[in-house]
């Protein structure tokens, strides 16, 4: 059960291992040219899954922001005040717990291996807490009119790596079959093992 | 050899498997890429900044301009490499195997109708996907491709030669040309103007509107360049492989 839940919890990771290690074992042991660049695609299809993977988020949509979140944000202010006021909220936030932290401290200063924990913990605590008021922050100083929360939306970043990733795709493919044609022409046989073999003996 | 193949892609995949339990869980908002401050600032900015609501284009075409101009530069010469290795000049010299001879038939009429019915209508929502690229799920790349596919189409529906009627080698040439001088124009531009390249902030002092606006025209004018671009490089990619570098009789 634990073993299925931890498949599920990954699935994609799963399949994109599969698929990229049979377009690695085409590429690697096919002696037909053409099957080699199919692997090689499959190899990239692979990889494209895994990014776009690691970009999704459940619940989230394409990065693409509705209309009604843009409709009117044209007129609005900027978001520059608010995110003065953030700024002051967390520093405000910081000391208040740094305080409470050495506090904490002070009482179990008697042992000196406990306030190391402590000290420890208190740091934890106030990097948790930085990072969670830096999410805040960011989801506010977000608008200049606008509310974005960023668990929305996918992440545009892997996307945009993709695009550019599948147009390099698309590039090599080419590349790849224009060799393989010129080749054909040359030697009459797109066999790896045969081209080899006619290198060797020394083609007329 | 297959053996050594077999255990090869086995190693390596026993190793990524072992690799993918520090991921984290698929779909995770608190996974490193996602939580990561430089993609929620794209999420959260890239309106306020460009006014641009896809933030894949903003990405794609502002933030991250140099990528994509280069990878437009990386077409142009896939494009490039592909005449070098494949072109043939002049019709008298024949390869040792004989080519497929296909026998000249007048075009069937269904086919030749429904390629009068969709080509028009294909390229005028190729032109809709780059010029609302930024607004709408497309761009510079997907729209070049569906306009390098109308003439991939005509040329299969009718003949090579009928379709580089309209698009000819030389033409199709310079158009991936101008498509990256577009691109580059506008980090030109913009150096000229006293900003950095491709920062297209500054362009304001010729570009209507504010400093959104400026960054939004220029991404819909730069994914002109590259539609450009890859719409030339598509074809030529297409009339190279089929003619086998004849550019004469292909499929």
């Amino acid at each position: 059960m634990v073993a299925i839940e931890a498949l599920a919890d990954k699935f994609n990771y799963w399949v994109y291992i599969v698929i990229m290690m049979i377009g690695l074992y085409a590429m690697v042991s096919k002696n037909n040219l053409i099957k080699k660049l199919i692997g090689m695609s499959v190899f990239q299809t692979a990889i494209i899954l895994f990014y776009v993977s690691i970009g999704y988020k459940d619940e989230a949509t394409i990065p693409i922001l509705y209309h009604d979140q843009v409709h009117g944000a044209h007129h609005a202010e900027e978001g520059d005040h608010s995110d003065e006021g953030a700024h002051h909220d967390e520093t405000h936030a910081m000391e208040a717990i740094a305080k409470e932290a050495t506090h904490h401290g002070n009482d179990h200063a008697v042992d000196a291996d406990h306030a190391e924990v402590d000290e420890h913990e208190a740091d934890h605590v106030i990097d948790a807490h930085v990072m969670h008021n830096e999410s805040d922050h960011a989801f506010e100083a977000g608008h200049g009119g606008l509310d974005i929360d960023p668990n929305q939306f996918e992440n545009p970043l892997v996307h945009v790596l993709m695009l550019t990733a599948i147009v390099v795709g698309v590039a090599t493919l080419g590349v790849g079959l224009a060799i393989t044609q010129k080749l054909y022409g040359e030697f009459g046989t797109i066999e790896e093992h045969e081209i080899i073999e006619q290198l060797r003996t020394g083609n007329d | 050899m297959k053996f050594l193949g077999l255990l090869t892609v086995l190693i390596t995949g026993f190793l990524l498997i072992q690799a993918e339990r520090d991921f984290p869980d698929w779909g995770d908002v608190n996974s490193p890429a996602s939580s990561y401050k430089l993609s929620q600032h794209y999420i959260t900015q890239t309106f306020a900044e460009t006014s641009v609501p896809n933030m894949v284009t903003a990405v794609l075409a502002d933030y991250r301009g140099y990528d994509t101009m280069f990878e437009t530069v990386v077409i142009f010469t896939a494009g490039i490499a592909i005449i070098g290795i494949l072109r043939v000049f002049g019709s008298n010299i024949k390869p040792d195997h004989p080519e497929v001879v296909l026998t000249k038939k007048k075009p069937d009429l269904i086919v030749e109708t429904t390629c009068r019915l969709l080509i028009p209508i294909i390229q005028l929502f190729a032109l809709y996907v780059v010029a609302h690229g930024h607004h709408s799920p497309g761009g510079g790349f997907q729209g070049g491709v569906i306009f390098g596919a109308s003439f991939i189409l005509l040329a299969l529906a009718r003949d090579l030669q009928y379709a580089q009627q309209w698009v000819p080698e030389n033409r199709i040439l310079n158009l991936a040309g101008i498509g990256i001088f577009i691109y580059a124009g506008f980090g030109v531009a913009s150096l000229l103007l006293g900003g950095n390249f491709l920062d297209y902030g500054v362009l304001t002092a010729i570009i209507p509107g504010d400093v959104k606006d400026a960054h939004s025209h220029s991404m819909l004018g730069v994914e002109i360049g590259v539609a450009f671009t890859v719409t030339a490089i598509m074809f030529s990619i297409y009339s190279s492989l089929s003619s086998n570098g004849h550019m004469k009789e292909g499929i």
